[in-house]
């Protein structure tokens, strides 16, 4: 989900009301602001409530409760570091949980509770101090109190309170802190006196997740649950003309065929049994407009409309074609990009049991807010009447963060249907073809240069479906742009001092459904900017780190991380015979990446041997925790680059599993390199800005290697 | 049919053709083994059968037959294994639910060679899947474990 530069109040108001008319409560307090804006006012917030978040039980155990969910990003030890900064712990009694859905965990820049747009350490950058803070100041006054001493002698340390030789765990003291009035304010620790924060941490939730303890939403089971499979329209946008289940019901173990607004549900005992149950169903489906979608003709008629006039602008400064007329050298590149799955490795899924008066959900969401309202809606309960058990995600990277809840929406569906309490499983093939994907994208861009190099002229359109219009998530839309469409490119740091420029989107309608993909809109325009530059350092005959210095002159966080990169590269150093050199440097999420990729090219096989990554987070919490984004951001992002497509012919989408839908491998791995640019900024995105410049480092790379410049992912040699 | 589990015997009353990964998680809770394909792509639900590695999501119960099956709840019964140990020194998860498998694929190749190679490595554990890239790490912990196992048998 985009971060950047949106106005969330909008979104908010925006979401209430397409939630139905629901009440949903949302928070209305000052609203995140970019990086280089400068500090939100923190004291001017209410304080949250620590019993939301911390429990201490006699026994010294010490529970924090996540607003956010884990879904590999790292935050199960993030978020408690924020905490433990603040409050003194003995890490062997911690225990971590995640919240139920309540207003009190609502996101602090969303207003809602939900995971996304790279934000849990950013957002929650007081929250989980403040509540750290108001915990040790109470139990310090309790014990103050209960030895007779001033408060000021007494201080916390590793689970207790200690003053000269009298100590007291914080089990002890839990009961009287409790019974005290809270303080309005608390003092922060500052920066120079951290023991936590910017030191590396390793991850809590590894015993789990090793062992095969670590419940995910497919591991939830208990008596009288049952597992549902839907057969839904192979065609976007499809529906049911007519169905059989007679067979699906003589499969050993199926217990009941239900219709549900998706599709055929076959409830069963087992997943096995759903599945040979849905094998067995006699559907016959209606395509509806879905039916003859082709991508190759859609990239075709992309192409068409970017030539046209009418795009809604995005950006716009100076008399771009007047100055092109004048440019010394002009350059003009179209691009192509396809849809792409998240395909997460824990394949999408939803428990519910609905009884009298609750609907219970269990499930790895991104979004519980949305989905308890949904559930409420369905149900006719009222929302706090549905409880939501967020269990760990087996990945997420958007999919688990859809505007229209339909993963859950179809679980209560079914279970509504079934009058059973039911599981319902995605399968793989279910996953690669179930739509939400990256919106398939054309960018046509003509750039005019100075006889120095410089770019005088910028005009960018660019072509793809809105996952925002015409959705819950409107409100996010302002003036027409979707910010999520043409991030990285209306906001660039090179198209600010590019007088001349205009950035114009069409945004054509499919039945084929999107949604945000790790690192959303700038996943394309981070491509098409970055090897567009590259373009024209070699137009300017310039090399491409003196060219990217001289225009980012202006942008100290770009620079620092460029600099970073190329150094710790070795850029300009020889290389292995063979081998060739590729940069890219792009901010999304309030954060600054540079990547140099090392590549090689044999026949027509293009292989990373190795990424040198320079990141500026802000500041780092668990600089740990950014070293492993930061690589686990290298293979999302080489994925697609070298593999990445879902296409689609007559309607049907032509890769099931991942053997079509190929993500990397580890034979495949490049070297990876993290390099952390120090900084005292407040902290902003980690989780997703790493995917931008993955793509374009390489293409930029292979144009070194081979002289070809490729211009569409996956990247193809020809 | 008899499944023997972790060093347990079993009775089980399902179809044949019944994917092992399905008897283990919806008959006998054992939900450590994942499914994350169902084709034998991913590697996700990967489990010894014997001392070597299998995908239980293609493999018919009723192959199985009388071998021993370990599943990753076996795998660190008596405590944690070296090669989940390695894991956790070289901080090797991000969503975790592809590592059982990872885990299984490289406790069978340890056990069939207790000092592998890079290209072992590659060749052993190329079969199973990472969404979130921890790849480079996977390769760290196997050289890891193959120190702390090195001499034995």
């Amino acid at each position: 989900m985009s971060a950047n530069g949106i106005d969330r109040r909008a979104f908010l108001r925006t979401s209430a009301q397409a939630a139905g008319g629901l009440t949903i409560a949302f928070y209305a307090g000052p609203l995140p602001l970019r990086a280089q804006e400068g500090p939100p006012a923190a004291a001017a917030k209410p304080l949250p409530d620590p019993n939301a978040f911390l429990r201490i039980a006699p026994d010294g155990t010490v529970t924090v409760v996540l607003a956010h969910s884990e879904m590999g990003q790292g935050m199960w030890t993030g978020l408690v570091m924020l905490l433990a900064e603040e409050l003194d712990l003995d890490w062997s009694k911690l225990k971590v949980e995640h919240a139920p859905v309540a207003a009190a965990y609502a996101h602090p820049f969303f207003g809602i509770q939900m995971t996304g747009g790279s934000t849990s350490i950013a957002s929650e950058f007081d929250r989980y101090r403040q509540v750290g803070a108001m915990a040790r100041t109470l139990l310090i006054q309790a014990a103050a109190q209960k030895w007779n001493l001033p408060a000021a002698d007494c201080r916390a340390l590793k689970g207790e309170v200690v003053a000269g030789t009298q100590r007291a765990a914080y089990g002890e003291l839990a009961a009287a802190a409790a019974a005290l009035p809270r303080p309005t304010q608390v003092t922060l620790a500052p920066p120079s006196s951290w023991t936590v924060i910017g030191k590396p941490h390793k991850r809590l939730d590894s015993a789990a997740k090793v062992t095969g303890r670590a419940d995910f939403g497919m591991d939830v089971h208990f008596p009288g649950l049952h597992t549902a499979l839907v057969a839904r329209s192979p065609y976007f946008g499809g529906k049911v003309k007519r169905f059989d289940g007679a067979a699906a019901l003589k499969v050993r173990g199926v217990k009941a065929v239900v219709q549900v607004p998706s599709g055929i549900a076959v409830v069963a005992e087992n997943f096995w049994a759903a599945k040979l149950g849905r094998a067995a169903l006699d559907v016959e489906w209606d395509p509806g407009d879905g039916g003859t979608i082709d991508t190759t003709e859609m990239a075709r008629s992309y192409r068409a409309l970017a030539a046209q006039p009418g795009g809604v602008k995005a950006k716009a400064a100076g008399d771009p074609g007047a100055a092109m007329k004048t440019a010394a050298h002009v350059v003009e590149a179209e691009y192509d990009l396809p849809y792409l799955a998240h395909a997460p490795m824990e394949p999408l899924n939803c428990t519910v049991r609905i009884t009298a008066d609750k609907c219970e959900i269990w499930t790895g969401t991104q979004l519980q807010t949305v989905d308890q309202g949904t559930a409420a809606q369905i149900t006719g309960l009222k929302p706090e009447q549905v409880e939501i058990h967020t269990q760990f995600l087996g990945g997420g990277f958007g999919r688990r963060a859809t505007p229209t809840s339909d993963f859950v929406r179809e679980g209560v569906e079914v279970a509504k249907a079934a009058k059973l309490p039911v599981k319902t499983v995605w399968t793989r093939e279910d996953d690669i073809q179930g739509g939400y994907y990256r919106p398939q994208y054309f960018h046509k861009v003509k750039v005019g240069l100075d006889a120095k190099g410089a770019p005088v002229a910028w005009q960018h359109t660019l072509v793809g479906q809105s996952f925002l219009i015409g959705t819950p998530f409107e409100g996010m839309v302002k003036n027409g742009v979707d910010p999520t469409a043409v991030e990285g490119v209306f906001d660039s740091a090179y198209l600010a001092d590019v007088p001349n420029h205009l950035v114009e989107h069409h945004a054509p309608k499919s039945p084929v459904t999107t949604l945000w993909w790790r690192s959303v809109g700038h996943s394309h325009s981070g491509f098409v900017m970055e090897t567009m530059i590259d373009e024209l350092a070699r137009a300017a005959g310039q090399d491409p780190l003196a060219y990217r210095r001289a225009r980012l002159a202006k942008h100290p966080r770009h620079l620092g991380a460029l600099e970073m990169a190329a150094t710790k590269a070795g850029w300009g150093t020889p290389l292995p015979r063979g081998r060739f050199r590729g940069l890219a440097v792009h901010e999304s999420f309030s954060s600054y990446v540079a990547q140099v990729a090392e590549v090689s090219v044999d026949g027509g096989a293009i292989r990373v041997h190795r990424v040198v990554c320079a990141i500026d987070c802000g500041t780092a919490v668990n600089p740990a925790g950014v070293v492993a984004q930061l690589e686990s951001a290298v293979v999302f992002g080489l994925s697609a680059a070298l593999h990445g497509e879902i296409t689609l012919r007559q309607g049907r989408v032509q890769q099931s599993n991942f053997h079509d839908y190929r993500p990397l491998r580890l034979h495949e791995m490049p070297v990876v390199e993290v390099h952390i640019v120090p900084s005292t900024e407040r902290p902003s995105g980690v989780g997703e800005p790493g995917v931008p410049p993955v793509a374009p480092a390489v293409a930029n790379a292979v144009f070194a290697a081979t002289g070809q410049r490729l211009r569409r992912l996956p990247l193809r040699l020809s | 049919m008899r499944l023997r589990v972790n060093g347990q015997d079993h009775d089980v009353d399902v179809p044949e053709d019944m994917p092992l990964l399905w008897v283990l998680r919806d008959v006998l809770s054992l939900t450590g083994t994942k499914f994350g394909c169902g084709m034998a792509q991913c590697g996700a639900c990967t489990v010894h059968i014997g001392d070597g590695p299998a995908r239980s999501c293609v493999l018919p119960v009723g192959a199985v037959g009388d071998r021993a099956v370990t599943t990753i709840e076996g795998l660190s019964a008596g405590g944690i294994h070296p090669v989940q140990q390695a894991w956790i020194d070289e901080d090797v998860v991000q969503c975790g639910y592809c590592q059982p498998g990872q885990v299984m694929a490289a406790a069978a190749l340890l056990k069939a060679k207790a000092q592998p190679t890079d290209a072992d490595i590659d060749a052993a554990l190329s079969a199973n899947l990472c969404r979130c890239g921890t790849y480079q790490r996977i390769r760290a912990a196997v050289h890891r474990a193959a120190g702390q196992t090195g001499g034995r048998s």
